[in-house]
């Protein structure tokens, strides 16, 4: 076990990263993230009041619709990033990272001015379990009453799982199918249990339950951003690639200005994904070199159990962001070489 | 429970030592590959590298984290486990076989008796894990 933003939660199941990470590609794993955290926004207002404090645009969801989404700072750069469920026109839950929960609350609450919304941080009443992987919606339809397959991605709809309302949602963080259900606290080990006895788990092509690591891993592999590694206080959204989100004719928003003119002049530097082409495994935070010259470091770097490959992004000068682009990692003092290819890493077939 | 082979000797560092005549054979022990998790990477010196016991001489890499691993004793690396670059799981399976790491021409072969025994060893692993 290991602290993760004040929870106690398991690197890894006895089957091993590896194994859960592979699980979860080929059938199905399952992920206790009941450590993010829920902030609910209400009132008529609440669209409006949530626009103005994230770059994506919050007017375009419909009921039942998720959008990935980040709270910014005046100067573009990541406050969190986030989901954003319209429950109704005049209410919103936020799904945000656990590490930057408080942050956030203190920051949404210290923007709150004069909009009609109440505002709770709700991240003690939910649970949340992910189950990712193809198998997953044959797994979780027969536990429930919401007809999968009439949910979209990035969609939810309420219901019940196993007799306990909640909400089940077509996201995730692995770049599988999947459905992440949010239910009150107290049911979450009830639901853990019943998922994985439905997954048959135990048999070589059941659920397995997966740990932070293989999170990691499988979040890394489809070239997702993680809070603290690739996008931070730091970071613009533009440098990070999520110019996506950035919904800059929205009207006005925290961070909109900084943003296009950052547009309008370019950006200096890039994130960007890369393969290991030598014997080695980049990791986090290791100097990133250009003809011996450092220009960049790692924020993520690990293992790509599924690829096979050691792979990492990085942030370098746009001068240096092309794919193919040969680059060298500093491994603890051993200079290894890689090369610039597409994101996502992998990407899985419909 | 993990495995202690009575015959070998043990450092706190979770290395293993086999003595053979004047030279040492070392690997990392069942309990520490447990506790890495799937290794991935094996990372070995050269024959002809020199070192002193308790130096750093390579490291374990997991999908997750690295660790460092250090010569119980001090001496000569005579040979290295070539196989360890294709198959690092030999690491996981057969710890004290196929997951052999080096062989070295000790310099102070008195040093094994300052290491420990299978019985201390387990008994210190077990304090440790409480």
């Amino acid at each position: 076990m290991v602290d993760f933003g004040g929870w106690d939660m398991p690197v890894q199941y006895p089957a091993g990263t590896i194994e859960e990470h592979l699980r979860t590609r080929t059938h199905a794993g399952l992920f206790d993230v009941s450590h993010m955290g829920e902030i609910d926004v209400r009132g008529s207002d609440a669209i409006a009041f949530v626009n103005r404090l994230t770059a994506n645009d919050v007017t375009k969801l419909v009921d039942g619709q998720a959008q990935y989404s980040a709270l910014t700072t005046p100067q573009g750069t990541v406050i969190d990033d986030l989901l954003v469920y319209r429950v109704a026109g005049d209410h919103l839950l936020l799904v945000v990272n656990a590490g930057t929960t408080d942050k956030d609350w203190e920051w949404i609450k210290s923007h709150h001015s004069g909009e009609s919304v109440a505002l709770r941080n709700a991240s003690a009443e939910y649970c949340q379990i992910a189950l990712q992987g193809p198998d997953a919606e044959s797994i979780l339809q027969p536990l429930t009453d919401v007809p999968l397959s009439e949910i979209k991605y990035y969609h939810f709809r309420p219901g019940t799982v196993d007799g306990v309302s909640g909400i089940v949602s077509r996201t995730g963080y692995t770049g599988e199918d999947g459905f992440e259900v949010y239910a009150p606290a107290d049911r979450a080990e009830q639901l853990w249990n019943k998922m994985l006895d439905a997954g048959k788990t135990g048999t070589p092509t059941g659920v397995l339950p997966c740990g932070l690591a293989a999170r990691n891993t499988l979040r890394l592999e489809a070239g997702m951003a993680l809070y603290g590694h690739e996008i931070d206080e730091t970071t613009t959204l533009l440098e990070a690639n999520l110019g996506w989100i950035c919904k800059l004719d929205k009207g006005d928003f925290i961070g909109r200005e900084a943003l296009a003119q950052q547009k309008e002049a370019g950006i200096k530097r890039k994130l960007v994904g890369f393969e290991v082409t030598e014997r080695g495994i980049a990791r986090d935070e290791q100097d990133v070199l250009v003809d011996d010259e450092k220009v960049g470091k790692v924020t993520s770097g690990s293992p790509a159990p599924f690829l096979k490959k050691n792979i990492g992004m990085a942030y370098v000068p746009v001068g240096y962001a092309s794919v193919g682009q040969e680059i060298k990692i500093d491994v603890r003092g051993r200079l290894v070489g890689a090369q610039l290819v597409k994101t996502p890493f992998y990407k899985r077939t419909k | 429970m993990a495995n202690v082979p009575e015959d070998l000797h043990y450092s706190k560092d979770h290395e293993w030592v086999r003595v053979e005549g004047n030279e040492a054979i070392i690997g990392i022990t069942d309990y520490a590959q447990n506790s890495l998790g799937d290794v991935v990477y094996v990372e070995l010196p050269k024959a002809g590298d020199e070192f002193s016991a308790s130096e750093s001489f390579g490291s374990v890499e997991s999908v997750k984290a690295v660790s460092e691993i250090f010569t119980p004793v001090s001496g000569v690396v005579t040979s290295i486990n070539e196989s360890l670059a294709d198959e690092p799981e030999s690491v996981n399976s057969d710890p004290y076989g196929a997951g052999w790491m080096v062989r070295m021409r000790m310099s102070s072969p008195g040093e094994v008796d300052s290491l420990l025994t299978a019985a201390e060893y387990e008994d210190f692993t077990k304090a440790e894990s409480e």
